[in-house]
């Protein structure tokens, strides 16, 4: 074995270390599959390599970005970026580039930010992915300001350099240019296309751009710090409370796939369950066959009974998206109930089930529900008591040994009454009264979360602060 | 080991021999699964080519396709192998004349001619090259996941009146899903794992070209691009290749030589197969393809 595999495979044990410490189920046989696996291939392809990795690896596309993120920084020092380089005096290069020394880049090295741009505008306009690289180097050296040892994330130098590269005046100059050009067609349409076609390659060179940092600093850093510092949760496991818009944009394509696959799983669970009644005529009908004996008993078809679904969910500024996932996960589920109903509160409560109905944009009535749902009554500030006490005269009596009562809601109640009487009624009633808080449960109690009065009258309180602890609710009641 | 290909390229180059056009994460995939023997789990979405990518891989290998469709209630039975055993009550009712033993019989009507081989089987048996394509493995049930864990790992099957038989060379496996079930833990770690997404905009004109060679490279690329363009859109199916290609079919049939908003108009149901997503897009790229709501293409993906 040459050194430069022994070398990778110590790089390859660090990756799959950083991968379990990320949350990926790595195991053993799968571990050795990629030992076995990258013997085959030419390890200086990193695109290869990344295939050859994520195959062996990992399982499930909702983990790929994750492992994108830690591949990126475990191979950064193998990009082609870094091959392009004399690799002996790699070390010394990075750092004369990030000690602010605005010279050191190589061939131009003082252009100023004009003349940059004017290359990045020639580069993007013919897609010249080498000069891009190079380019997309030097403004990192100009721009990012980058010192050794300071102990700032990544996002912070792209900010820094992508602020000065000014993507949004490069994306209209070069759709300026391509206008003079006669490139793009005079209709709205073309315009359209062209505009996301520019957008598309400006993503390109901000990719570039982070791909450049994350070389430097993991040069800087090493790589099992920098890893860590770029861990982020796996979508499932992100906190609905305190999710980044980006995580935002995961969890809302996460639900689709997920509900899908929990219905699916059970429907089937469903179907196999257990067989219904005797069906007595059938059984008379097949005992004629042996003489009058009822060998064969035939059963009725199984009626699952389907729980109605009932959600009462406070829609206030520190649960609005977690009760926006939950209406989501929940009316996306209701193919597995008899019926669905929603109720959004704050201090007055309003039904917004209407906006679910006929429509299969479940994003456009969620948007409906934040925009036009009447929930204000006083000031905006959440008041269960009321909304519950007025939920009770309005509703009580559609409420029945059918119903599931779902509340969603931290129990914040601004130090108001708590009304928990009516969640006393509403159990006698109901099959079920459940109730979801999406804060961890330290919290529960501290503050004016009242959340032990109405757990007096539920079934079940659960914590509920990312995916998987929805669904795990979601299969729970779906089972009855 | 497997020795049907070289290095990825020569996957690339073979696969594109055939009209495949693989980018270097499928083409990396194929090739570690020759080399390491293992079956590939291939997912994604509707119509990226799963099973075309199994074809190809026969086809360029010069390897016949032994095709299992997997549907709920698939069992041994139907995926193994079974005794024919009307054949064999025949068989047992024309020796009633002749008084032969049972145990000439038995030996007889468990032999070779009797058996059915259903398609796991003719692959172990197959003595040439053979390419196997597990269809849809998410229909299946737990349990007949668990026969196909066990064919697969060993590559051998037992049947007790016949004794194993053991596979005389292994065939790439790939087994497509459309992920309307989450796979055992089992199935997925003895597997490879490919997804493949919706292709980028040079390779997706590029299969358009190689599918509708009568295209010429202006409008291929034009395709393309609206396509990319409507996927971006928040849809419930959003189009995939093989409508990308039948869209570009339907445009050269009408003659068309540019797209224009009227053109989308008119053929956009090839593109799409649900009412509200036609509306949608028509709302979009038609009526006012100008006005568009900002950074919308830079919060996707």
């Amino acid at each position: 074995m040459s050194d430069s595999t022994a070398s990778m495979l110590d790089v390859l044990q660090g990756f799959v270390h950083e991968l379990r410490g990320a949350g990926l189920p790595v195991s053993m046989t799968e571990n050795l599959d990629a030992m076995r696996g990258v013997e085959h291939i030419d390890m200086g392809d990193r695109e290869i390599m990344r295939a050859v990795l994520g195959a062996t690896l990992v399982k499930q596309q909702r983990h790929r970005a994750a492992f994108d993120t830690v591949f990126d920084v475990y191979f950064s020092l193998f990009s082609p970026a870094a091959a392009d380089r004399a690799a002996l005096d790699l070390p010394d290069e990075l750092f004369g580039g990030m000690s602010g020394d605005m010279s050191g880049g190589g061939a131009g090295g003082d252009l100023s930010r004009e003349e940059l741009a004017e290359m990045l505008l020639r580069a993007l306009q013919s897609m010249d992915m080498d000069e891009l690289r190079r380019l997309a180097g030097m403004a990192v050296s100009q721009f990012a300001g980058m010192e050794p040892g300071r102990p700032v994330g990544g996002t912070y130098y792209l900010y820094r350099t992508l602020r000065q590269l000014d993507l949004d005046d490069l994306s209209a100059r070069m759709m300026g240019q391509a206008h003079e050009r006669g490139q793009v067609p005079d209709d709205p349409l073309g315009e359209r296309l062209a505009r996301e076609e520019f957008e598309g390659r400006l993503r390109e060179l901000r990719n570039l751009v982070e791909e450049e940092i994350r070389r430097r600093l993991v040069a800087d850093r090493g790589v099992e710090a920098m890893a860590r510092t770029l861990r982020k949760p796996l979508p499932e496991d992100v906190d609905f409370m305190h999710a980044s818009r980006d995580e935002m944009i995961q969890l809302q394509r996460a639900i689709q796939p997920l509900t899908r696959l929990l219905a699916a799983r059970l429907a089937q669970r469903r179907r196999r369950r257990h067989r219904g009644h005797l069906d007595f005529r059938r059984t008379v009908r097949a005992s004629m066959a042996y003489g009058g004996v009822p060998a064969e008993p035939k059963f009725r078809r199984p009626h699952p009974s389907k729980p109605e679904i009932i959600v009462v969910a406070d829609i206030s500024g520190s649960v609005a998206s977690f009760a926006r996932f939950t209406l989501q996960f929940v009316h996306a589920m209701a193919s597995q109930f008899s019926r669905v109903r929603s109720f959004v509160f704050i201090d007055g409560i309003d039904e917004v089930t209407r906006f679910f109905e006929g429509t299969d944009d479940i994003s456009e009535a969620v948007h409906k529900v934040n925009t036009e749902a009447d929930v204000v009554w006083v000031d905006g500030h959440s008041d269960y008591g009321h909304a519950f006490s007025v939920f009770h005269d309005r509703h009580e009596r559609e409420v029945t040994q059918k119903s599931s009562v779902i509340f969603l809601g931290d129990a914040r109640n601004n130090y108001h009454a708590s009304q928990n009487w009516v969640l006393q009624s509403l159990q006698k009633r109901a099959r079920h009264v459940y109730w979801l808080n999406p804060e961890p449960r330290g919290y529960w109690d501290t503050g004016d979360s009242i959340i032990s009065e109405y757990a007096k009258y539920c079934d079940g309180v659960f914590e509920c602060r990312n995916l998987r602890q929805l669904e795990r609710f979601v299969t729970t009641i779906a089972e009855g | 080991m497997g020795e049907r290909f070289e290095s990825v390229s020569d996957v690339v180059a073979r696969l594109r021999g055939v009209d495949y056009l693989a980018d270097d994460n499928i083409a990396g995939v194929v090739f570690l699964a020759d080399k390491l023997e293992k079956p590939v789990l291939v997912e994604g979405p509707a119509g990226v080519g799963k099973t075309e990518l199994a074809k190809a891989i026969a086809q360029s290998t010069g390897a016949r396709l032994i095709r299992l469709q997997c549907y709920e209630g698939l069992d041994e039975a139907k995926a193994l192998y079974e005794w024919n055993y009307k054949k064999q009550l025949l068989r047992i009712q024309a020796d009633r004349e002749h008084e032969t033993s049972w145990e000439v019989v038995e030996s007889d009507i468990f032999s070779e001619q009797f058996l059915l081989t259903r398609p796991l089987l003719e692959a172990i048996r197959a003595e040439e090259p053979v390419v196997l394509l597990i269809d849809e493995v998410d229909r299946v049930e737990i349990e007949t996941e668990a026969l196909l864990l066990e064919v697969l790992s060993d590559f051998q099957v037992s049947i007790p009146e016949l004794g194993t038989i053991v596979g005389r060379q292994r065939p790439i496996v790939l087994l497509t899903s459309n992920n309307t079930r989450e796979l055992s833990e089992a199935l997925k770690r003895r597997c490879l794992f490919l997804h493949i997404d919706y292709p980028e905009i040079e390779r997706e004109t590029e299969i358009v070209r190689v599918r509708v060679p009568e295209i010429d490279a202006n409008l291929a690329e034009q395709v393309a691009r609206v396509v990319r363009s409507v996927r971006e859109l928040d849809l419930k199916k959003a189009p995939s290749i093989s409508e990308t290609i039948d869209w570009a079919r339907t445009l050269i049939y009408f003659g068309r030589s540019e797209i224009t908003p009227e053109v989308i108009g008119e053929t956009l149901h090839v593109l799409l197969k649900y009412q509200s997503d036609i509306a949608k897009a028509r709302k979009e790229l038609v009526d006012s393809p100008g006005e568009r709501k900002p950074g919308i293409a830079a919060t996707k993906r």
